[in-house]
């Protein structure tokens, strides 16, 4: 998490590239592999993730010293799925097709955990320009996260590109990259390629953390869903005892 | 009714599994699937999560949300309903069987927030599901959810005795061989159909 001091652009630039939600914090993940079959469906969906974080975040941050601390992530939860309806309401009166093709995870942004996760982690704490900011980079940094992995699903897949078929490319078209396994290939590599280019210097100290975990703190699996074995180690340790 | 009900479980299990066909609660699927109890531990939490909130949400979608034109209400009076249930059936459990709650505890407050458990109430309304079938196919996704993890469990523990490439150890070799597993239950495709001819 960028620290109190950091400039606005450095919150804003943090969501996109340095804790990338999708890539790097590996959070997000159901919308990433559901809804990037094509490419204007995850447009559609990293979009409206993009408005309701902003919302959210804004609202959270200017209620922060409001909500009680003991019953915050029901709040967070209520204000979150109210900024959900309305978006869903939006996009059904004026793009009926994109609300059919997004189906349920449009209901679902409400337990998108990047959402929560930062309602817990940033706007929580931060001023509400900050919280708005950190919103819009975030948002921008899971849509351009999604809106990539589509794009390489639907080229492959079905030969187009937002609907309009590739001419030359048609007849090759390797459907296994539309369909689920496919989906959850690409994700894959594309976490491979990031750790390559990065020299794991980003996923490394991120990778599943319990950090960007909504359920940190209601947690009691101590990190052991996350890769660390250690902690696994210890807690049997601890029993033992 | 017997068949239907057949149908309904055989697809939610095999054809339409939630985590390897529908994409949804992945998250407790690459998180927890490292050792086969939690696997089973999440497995039936999430199932018993599952047909609890959709006995709860069920009718009062149709008799409040619809009897009084309330249907926008349905995202958050659902998820409501779902974080007082599991926060619920874990003081519940603390107080009347310590031993389960020993065991299941740890997974509940994940649950909240897994939207397979959001996504089988909803989907239930939407499929224009009655009472009992809901529950029916709440039973198959929990059921499901609970066989990709428990298959997965066993092939994560082989993965992680493997050498490879370090930019792919973690989650990207873990997504890879969901991969796998999500490619082979294509194999299940038109199962239901069959089973359905089959019960006729």
């Amino acid at each position: 998490m960028s620290n109190k001091n950091s400039g606005s652009l450095s919150v804003l630039l943090n969501g996109i590239i340095k804790e990338n939600p999708v890539l790097v914090l590996i959070l997000g993940t159901c919308p990433t592999l559901a809804m990037t079959k094509n490419a204007s469906t995850a447009l559609g969906m990293g979009l409206s993730v993009l408005v309701v974080l902003l919302c959210s975040n804004v609202a959270i941050s200017l209620l922060r010293k409001l909500i009680p601390e003991t019953v915050r992530i029901p709040c967070y939860i209520v204000i979150i799925a109210g900024f959900v309806t309305i978006v869903e309401m939006i996009i059904h009166a004026f793009l009926p097709d994109l609300y059919s093709t997004m189906g349920v995870f449009l209901k679902l942004i409400t337990v998108n955990c990047i959402i929560l996760g930062r309602a817990e982690m940033f706007a929580s704490k931060s001023s509400v320009g900050r919280s708005a900011l950190d919103g819009i980079g975030m948002g921008a940094g899971f849509t351009l996260a999604i809106f990539s992995i589509s794009v390489v699903r639907e080229v492959l897949g079905a030969a187009s590109f937002m609907g309009n078929e590739i001419p030359f490319l048609s007849e090759y078209a390797i459907k296994f990259f539309v369909e689920a396994p496919g989906g959850m290939l690409v994700y894959g590599l594309a976490i491979a390629a990031i750790y390559k280019l990065t020299n794991g210097k980003f996923p490394k100290k991120k990778s599943f953390s319990c950090e960007g975990c909504p359920s940190a703190s209601l947690c009691h699996m101590g990190g052991e869903c996350c890769e660390s074995e250690a902690n696994a180690v210890k807690e049997e340790n601890t029993d033992a005892c | 009714m017997l068949a239907n009900f057949i149908v309904i479980l055989t697809s939610a299990v095999l054809i339409n599994n939630y985590v390897l066909r529908q994409f949804l609660g992945i998250c407790p699927f690459l998180g927890v699937s490292k050792k086969l109890d939690q696997s089973v531990g999440m497995g039936i939490s999430v199932t018993l999560v599952m047909i609890i909130a959709t006995a709860a949400t069920w009718p009062i979608q149709y008799f409040i949300l619809d009897a009084f034109g309330l249907g926008y209400m349905q995202t958050i009076v659902f998820i409501l309903i779902i974080a007082a249930l599991v926060q619920m059936i874990e003081l519940l459990l603390k107080k009347f069987i310590p031993s389960l709650h020993k065991g299941l505890g740890v997974y509940l407050p994940l649950i909240t927030t897994n939207c397979a458990v959001l996504g089988v109430t909803i989907n239930n309304i939407t499929d224009g599901y009655g009472f009992l079938e809901s529950l029916v196919s709440s039973l198959g996704c929990g059921l499901g959810f609970m066989l990709a993890m428990v298959l997965f469990s066993g092939l994560r523990s082989r993965i992680d005795e493997t050498a490879i490439p370090k930019c792919f150890r973690g989650l990207a070799c873990t997504l890879i061989a969901a991969s796998f597993i999500s490619l082979a239950f294509f194999g299940f495709d038109g199962l239901a159909e069959t089973v359905g001819q089959a019960l006729a």
